[in-house]
């Protein structure tokens, strides 16, 4: 097959144009003045908003994508569910670059932007990846900077220990993952994806070893979005790594995780595949099924004993991990269009809504160095709109509308009740009451109790105050008006599976 | 009536949020700016939905309108389509869709049970801003909170969309718990507020997941084997020619449920069809907020605890979302079930009558005697529902707006006495008929109208739920395993009619021993009688008690308009 540069450029341009930013940022940083190192922030922030638009200029062919075409030698998917990825993260790398731009010893150093730039790049690849190469190596250009960023600050031996435990945990969680690849590429002596699943059809027997594979795929992928029983590393390196660092792998990690997680089930163990009389999709959807409803329970209960905001935000995150497992669960169903949307949907909004969390957190704790949830008593006295984006964004976490959260989960709960998993659905509402409790006691707390520091306020500083008033308004509107679009654009997503 | 352009009910949604955002942005010191935004926005909603009531009253009573429509297809004799008579019984009605790929729309409109409905909440959001008007503590706040918990529960209401319902439904209880744990009573507030809100949307989301089973379940069939019927009802006009087969639109649900859509087997148990098995969740899951027993437990003390304001749209009106929503989502959308589960959910009913009553009578603070006395009165709406016959559910449609008006008349009665003696202690109170002769006799006629004296507004609600109950009782049976019980409804109907007699027990007390008797001048010498505000609320509140029970003809038809629909979806006549 001929090779047409200007017809597979598209699929790779935002990642290229993020490569550019990086080397700029690298140079700026290194070379420029002190006003350009000052400004390395809205380079990275602003550019990298813009490079969101690139995917929806160079929209993807429905011709190639639907028939299931690959570019660059089978590497490279290029379909809307790419696309709305890579949008996605951009959009959730520019905002942390603004939310960590004031916070002392993080924002003030341009190596951060540089390093998120790098791990959005990781991000952006395995959501467009179909090969078991370029799944590794995305994975690990997105974990290794994360690694870096968990440890950033480097005085502060609970940031060193986060680093650690996050690097020694996530080694850990790559090293099985990349073994149960190399028996997928052993077996069926293929690295694209598409392949892989074709030579395991034919395969007839060795169903010990398709298992063994899968379930330490499944075991990296746990690890990645934080699911129980792999989320020993959250609550821990959520505390210890500096709140924007928090705030960035609680959203892009999880995003890009679940990008792949959908690629990677349904190409390599796909619904029609059956070895030695057992069905791989049932397997593999049950061991999901239970993943699913560990991660919210586990996560909602113990959330509801903490008293310190990042790790009550870390025990929720496993929570939402759960949730939006239903979603990969429901691809059983006779419509895993629906699962497909209501995943992507779900991290869309998710993206926005827990950067709104942690970006009020971060500042709170910047000017009161507290972490704790009962010193924000009083916090609508003391400013009023961070206590306002603080709950709008509790509210979304929680699914009420009209924040985006309702709509999140509304899609997941339908696409779940379509895919015949009631009984799943059932528990997952009674667990969003449970979550419910806790993000209302916060919210209780700052609007309710009366606090020592009641009449001290707190400032918000332009910029800050604008981009989280830009997210919290991208919340609301995900749950009004622009929900159709996104939705739409979603089950778009659904056709290059 | 036809889905035209803009509704006058998008209105009565959009003004109380708007003001709730403008009061957010006013300067919170210049409190009469705030109080001024609120009750202008209150008085224009409470225009707009007389403007509904009276308009809708001349849809169903003009000569061949509504009534006369439904007259002369009873008169045919032959099958009704309850899909659509409840399609002719909307009116003021506005479609914009929403999420097309999933058939979700904004879609508004009033048949002859929400429009008494739309009403009553007018009127308990001007008498809640009234009641506030001396709250001198985050006035903005609550102000805006307000507005925006008038705006959820009007949205309940007036939603023919399934969706949008539970939207409203939900937006409504995140205000109502910042008003309860922000200004409510310090002694209990958080701890009735977080229970309320917890018992509430557990309800809620339990219905929620029948409600997209029930969405899937109707759409495979308008998709598969019922294309015809949906193409016929798109062809004559039940329903927009821009409906897919998987629609949230209430008419398009009611369809499906009417041509046998839930009777499939799930689970693969024989005999339990989808209806069965969803309506406990449907009507339970909403029956919540109706105060339905054993649910009933969030209601005494969320309303002890909340401020005055809220615990008048609490109890009047939003227990009657519940028992609205459970109508509209449960009985009406799975009428299978209806028949199957209500023969035995008619004791819970009969429970919260009797022991609600029973429990009030022993209380010694005035506000729990008030929460209790809703949690009976509400069990009388529920026992109307339950009976399945045009009589008793319409009994059942004008209690619900009979006894919204009493009981917000109630709590305003409580709050000003509270406000003034700074007891709600019953047996410490006394004589305040000399001082407060307005409230007093407000509370006189309340608690009549709760007894069910004739010619006040509970008379005409309660007497034909018992007739209803009488009715009923030959045709139901109830299968319990071998056993057979029937013609039970009688005798049900006494042991509820004792409930009322309690009611007249410790109505009579209350009023002996609050408003008559010696007057402690040394302990209460600081209060006085009340101001204009309030006896404005007295009036909104009372007025319609006497008015609908000398004129039971200005609500009854349209109610009984509305109850039509659903008497032929239960498959009486």
């Amino acid at each position: 097959m001929e090779f047409d540069l200007w017809a597979q450029l598209p699929s790779v341009l935002p990642e290229i144009g993020v490569t550019a930013l990086a080397v700029v940022v690298l140079f700026a940083d290194c070379y420029g003045s002190q006003a350009t190192r000052r400004n390395v922030v809205y380079i990275s922030a602003l550019a990298m908003a813009l490079l969101a638009l690139v995917p929806l200029i160079w929209l993807p062919d429905p011709a190639l994508y639907e028939n299931g075409a690959l570019l660059w030698g089978g590497m490279v998917n290029y379909d809307p569910l790419a696309q709305i990825f890579k949008v996605m993260l951009l959009l959730g790398g520019a905002v942390t670059c603004v939310l960590a731009a004031g916070d002392r010893g993080v924002g003030d150093k341009g190596e951060f932007y540089l390093i998120v730039i790098i791990a959005t790049l990781g991000g952006m690849m395995m959501s467009s990846a179909s090969d078991l190469i370029l799944v590794f190596v995305a994975l690990e250009t997105l974990s290794i900077p994360l690694y870096m960023l968990a440890s950033f600050r480097r005085g502060d031996a609970r940031s060193a220990e986060s680093g650690m435990k996050y690097f020694l945990y996530g080694a850990f969680a790559s090293a099985i993952m990349l073994f149960g690849f190399s028996l997928l590429y052993g077996f069926t002596g293929a690295t694209n994806l598409a392949a892989i699943a074709d030579s395991l059809n034919s395969l007839g027997d060795g169903l010990l070893v398709v298992m063994a594979a899968l379930v330490m795929v499944v075991l990296g992928f746990g690890f990645k979005i934080g699911a129980v029983p792999f989320h020993f590393w959250t609550p821990d390196v959520y505390e210890g790594a500096p709140t924007p660092v928090t705030a960035f792998v609680s959203v892009s990690s999880k995003a890009a995780s679940f990008a792949l997680l959908l690629r990677f089930m349904t190409a390599v163990f796909p619904a029609d595949l059956v070895i030695a009389g057992v069905a791989i999709h049932d397997f593999w959807i049950n061991l999901l099924v239970v993943i699913s409803i560990l991660s919210m329970t586990l996560g909602n209960i113990v959330a509801l004993r903490q008293t310190n905001i990042k790790r009550l935000l870390a025990y929720s995150s496993i929570a939402q991990a759960g949730y939006t497992l239903i979603g990969v669960a429901a691809l059983q169903g006779a419509e895993p269009g629906l699962a497909v949307a209501s995943v992507s949907f779900y991290m869309f909004m998710y993206i926005f809504t827990n950067l709104l969390v942690f970006g009020g957190a971060i500042l709170f704790i910047d000017k009161t160095d507290s972490e704790e949830i009962s010193d924000l008593a009083g916090l609508n006295r003391r400013s009023p709109w961070l206590a306002l984006f603080l709950t709008i964004g509790l509210l979304s976490l929680g699914g009420i509308p009209p924040t985006a959260g309702f709509f999140g989960k509304f899609f997941l709960f339908q696409a779940a009740v379509n895919a015949n998993l009631v009984g799943l659905a059932l528990i997952a509402v009674t667990n969003a009451i449970i979550a419910l409790y806790y993000y209302l006691v916060v919210i209780k707390v700052m609007y309710v109790d009366v606090g020592p520091d009641d009449d001290v306020a707190i400032g918000i500083p332009r910029v800050y105050g604008w981009s989280l008033g830009i997210t919290a308004l991208v919340v609301i509107l995900l749950g009004t008006i622009a929900v159709t679009p996104i939705y739409d654009w979603a089950i778009l997503g659904a056709a290059g599976l | 009536m036809e889905a035209t352009g803009f509704s006058i009910l998008t209105a009565i949604i959009a003004i109380p949020i708007i003001a709730g955002v403008v009061i957010l942005f006013l300067d919170g010191k210049n409190r009469d700016l705030v109080r001024g935004v609120g009750i202008t926005a209150a008085s224009a909603v409470l225009a707009l939905s007389l403007a509904v009531f009276f308009g809708y009253d001349n849809y169903v009573k003009a000569s061949g309108g509504l009534v006369d429509q439904q007259m002369a297809m009873l008169a045919t004799g032959g099958q009704l389509s309850g899909a659509q008579m409840f399609a002719d019984a909307l009116a003021f009605e506005q479609r914009v869709v929403w999420v097309e790929s999933l058939g979700i729309a904004y879609h508004v409109g009033v048949d002859g049970v929400s429009a008494p409905m739309v009403l009553l909440t007018g009127m308990v959001a001007v008498a809640g801003v009234l009641i506030s008007w001396h709250i001198t503590d985050r006035l903005r706040e609550f102000m805006a909170f307000f507005m925006f918990l008038v705006a959820g529960v009007f949205g309940v209401f007036i939603a023919v969309d399934l969706f949008m319902l539970f939207f409203f439904y939900e937006l409504a209880i995140f205000p109502m718990y910042l008003l309860i744990a922000g200004w409510g009573w310090v002694k209990l507030r958080e701890y009735a507020a977080m229970k309320l809100t917890l018992y509430i949307l557990v309800g809620s989301v339990f219905a929620l997941v029948g409600a997209v089973a029930m969405y899937f379940t109707a759409g495979n069939y308008f998709s598969g084997p019922g294309v015809e019927v949906f193409q016929a009802a798109v062809a004559s006009g039940i329903l927009p020619a821009d409906s897919g087969a998987y629609s949230w639109n209430i008419v398009q649900l009611t369809l499906a449920a009417e041509n046998g859509a839930y009777a499939v087997d799930i689970l693969g148990i024989e005999g339990l069809s989808f209806a069965k098995f969803w309506f406990p969740f449907m009507f339970m899951g909403f029956g919540v907020l109706a105060g339905v027993f054993p649910f009933h437990n969030w209601s005494p003390d969320g309303h002890v605890a909340a401020p005055t304001a809220v615990s008048m749209i609490h109890a009047g009106v939003l227990m009657k979302v519940g028992a609205f929503a459970a109508l509209r989502a449960g009985m009406q959308l799975l009428p299978e079930g209806a028949d199957v589960h209500l023969p035995w959910m008619i004791f819970l009913t009969l429970i919260n009558v009797v022991y609600g009553a029973l429990i009030a009578f022993r209380q010694r603070d005035f506000k729990y005697v008030i929460g209790f006395s809703s949690v009976s009165h509400m069990g009388l709406v529920s026992m109307g529902w339950a009976t399945m016959n045009l009589t008793g559910m319409t009994g059942a449609g004008i209690q619900m707006f009979s006894h919204g008006a009493m009981t917000a008349l109630f709590f305003g009665v409580v709050g000003m006495v509270y406000d003034r003696a700074h007891t709600r202690d019953i047996p410490s109170l006394g004589g305040f008929m000399t001082v407060m002769p307005w409230v007093g006799i407000a509370f006189v006629i309340g608690g009549l109208t709760s007894m069910g004296m004739p010619g006040l507004s509970g008379f005409i609600a309660e007497f034909p739920i018992f007739q209803g109950m009488w009715a009923a009782s030959e045709q139901i049976t109830l299968q319990l395993g071998v056993f057979e019980l029937s013609n039970y409804y009688s005798v049900l109907v006494v042991i509820a009619a004792l409930g009322i007699v309690i009611t007249a027990a410790y109505v009579l007390r209350v009023a002996g021993q609050v408003f008559f008797g010696e007057f402690d001048a040394d302990r209460f010498h600081d209060v006085g009688n009340i101001e204009m505000t309030d006896r404005i609320i007295l009036i909104i509140l009372g007025a319609p008690l006497i008015i609908l029970g000398l004129y039971p003809p200005i609500m009854a038809p349209m109610i009984e308009s509305g109850i039509r629909p659903l008497i032929a979806l239960l498959g009486g006549g």
